[in-house]
């Protein structure tokens, strides 16, 4: 008995270890500088929507929001897709060539950015793609294919070969084989892969940061850094813009959580 | 062999995105890493192995960014490893209840470093910040400090945030591990009268030892890659108390622009994340096929 009253309170106060920093944060983005911190932990008393107001009508933020959307989009996409495509290849191709090929992918996983990004810098700035999200989003491919490879591959193994075989006989090409039977058997596996991907690139702050300076072009994370020299101790905004940052991902816990937790922790297994 | 032909177009896009600006970029990292390259200038000279001497022998910015990655890194871990374990002990069943709090804790994961950086700085701001507020009205004003301000407790300070950044996250790791523990394992134990630390050592413990590898593998990892943390909380200072690695390579190339030099220092960063990686490998390895 007294056992599970000790479980209970250590497991509330961790709650509250979440719960409370993340409460602050949320209410504060409905109260001005002199509230915040008169009135931390609480609710606020003038509730009012300035701070968002501010934000999207004064620091048009709605252009970072669909900034990154449209590069984090794009990029999620376009990586499950040639990822897909070479997970494919890899297990239909000869057997040798087919190690060959997932070794170079996999190493990729070892290799952070910090690694190869002053290189990166001059090859993107020298394509022209500088201050350009179509460069945000090839980068953000090329980092995170190895891992989308990786995971696709290892559930496109345990497809069985049967399928290929009989989906030729029936005169399916490869195309086919790979866009009608291979893609929705996997499906699952994607939306793991999709979520992690999603996840990594809504919240990068490296690549923006080396390949964007003009403020038309900023990603969310970006701007929020940005804010940070400009609202040096106005908290509120900074926090409002933290909310709004989170949103994409707040709605997409709630609806999918159970594929998100699997999704993340896949990639940590692997990534 | 006649498979392989046709579908050769399946691969093109991918090594062709990869290899160009992944693959490609590394290998000229190597080659910057023996120059004096500035990153500016087209004329650069080779020097050797010069940047690397200089780095271990005459560059204390770096030897300190190398210790406050392992000063991070091994009390991130620790705080992760200790609260995901023991955590994770509590929530083994999929009661109703327990899904809820695994759901909780994991949520900080989804958040960007960014908002977590600032939620943290605003956390610890001296005085007016809601834990020193804290401090002050439970009578412990003897325990404030200046949370990211005093050079010695900096990078401790921010190693607590990766904690609470992640180990929700850890968490869902360690579960899946105790779950597949079967059950008269623990049914065996008690008829022998193991007490619950016997049980633990000997019973759930190597059970979950691979479980444990990838979290503190990847717990290493992701310390050292702790770049958008550390760059929104402090940018590396005060005075380089919590520069590490990463964010020092980004100084040194962007801006001294040392880009030979700062090429130099992501070759031994690479050399470090990669035996990282290889020792994990072998000790998951070792545990699956014992």
């Amino acid at each position: 008995m007294n056992k599970k009253i000790i479980r209970n309170i250590v497991l509330c106060l961790y709650a509250l270890a979440i719960l409370l920093p993340l409460s602050i944060i949320f209410f504060a983005t409905f109260k001005d500088g002199t509230e915040l911190f008169q009135n931390i932990a609480g609710l606020p008393r003038n509730f009012s929507l300035d701070n968002y107001y501010k934000i999207f009508v004064e620091e048009k933020f709605v252009v970072y929001f669909l900034n990154s959307i449209q590069t984090t989009l794009t990029s999620v996409f376009l990586t499950l897709f040639f990822g897909s495509l070479a997970a494919y290849f890899i297990i239909r191709c000869n057997k040798i060539l087919g190690i060959i090929i997932f070794a170079l992918f996999a190493a990729g996983m070892m290799i952070p950015p910090q690694v190869n990004m002053i290189p990166l810098y001059n090859l993107i700035s020298s394509f022209g793609l500088k201050n350009k999200l179509t460069g945000l989003i090839i980068a953000n491919i090329a980092s995170t294919l190895p891992v989308a490879v990786f995971i696709l591959t290892g559930f496109m193994r345990s497809i069985h070969k049967e399928l290929f075989g009989a989906s030729k006989v029936d005169g399916a090409n490869e195309w086919k084989i790979y866009s009608r039977v291979v893609m929705p058997l996997s499906l699952p596996s994607l939306s793991a892969t999709g979520i992690f991907l999603f996840v990594m690139h809504w919240n990068d702050l490296l690549y923006p940061l080396l390949f964007i300076t003009k403020r038309a072009k900023k990603t969310v994370p970006l701007a929020l850094l940005d804010f940070q020299g400009q609202y040096v101790i106005d908290y509120q905004m900074l926090f409002t813009g933290v909310a709004i940052a989170s949103i994409p991902m707040v709605l997409m816990y709630l609806f999918f959580q159970r594929y998100f937790i699997a999704g993340m922790s896949a990639g940590a297994v692997k990534g | 062999m006649r498979a392989s032909k046709k579908i050769g177009f399946f691969i093109i896009p991918a090594l062709l995105i990869y290899g160009v600006f992944y693959v490609y970029p590394t290998v000229l990292s190597l080659f910057y890493s023996i120059t004096d390259w500035d990153g500016v200038s087209p004329a650069f000279n080779f020097v050797g192995l010069k940047n690397f001497i200089n780095l271990f022998t005459n560059d204390t910015i770096f030897i300190k960014s190398l210790t406050n990655n392992v000063k991070f890194t091994l009390s991130a871990s620790i705080l992760q490893f200790l609260f995901s374990l023991g955590l994770a002990l509590l929530l083994i069943k999929n009661t109703k209840s327990n899904v809820f709090f695994r759901a909780l804790y994991f949520f900080p994961t989804i958040l960007a470093s960014v908002s977590v950086g600032f939620i943290w700085t605003f956390l610890y701001a001296p005085n007016i910040g809601p834990i020193d507020q804290l401090l002050k009205s439970l009578g412990l004003e003897w325990m404030i400090q200046d949370w990211l301000g005093d050079k010695s407790i900096a990078i401790y300070s921010i190693a607590v945030v990766k904690a609470w950044f992640h180990v929700g996250q850890m968490i869902v790791i360690f579960v899946a591990g105790l779950q597949a523990i079967p059950k008269q394992f623990y049914e065996v134990a008690k008829i022998e009268g193991a007490s619950a630390l016997q049980t633990f050592r000997r019973v759930t413990w190597p059970m979950i030892a691979p479980a444990a590898t990838i979290v503190v593998a990847y717990t290493t990892i992701q310390t050292f890659k702790a770049f958008d943390l550390i760059y929104t909380m402090t940018r590396g200072g005060p005075n380089y108390s919590t520069e590490i690695i990463a964010t020092n390579i980004y100084n040194v190339a962007f801006r001294s622009n040392k880009f030979g030099y700062a090429a130099a220092q992501s070759i031994i960063f690479l050399v470090i994340i990669g035996a990282i990686t290889f020792l994990q490998f072998k000790l998951v390895d070792r545990y699956e096929t014992n």
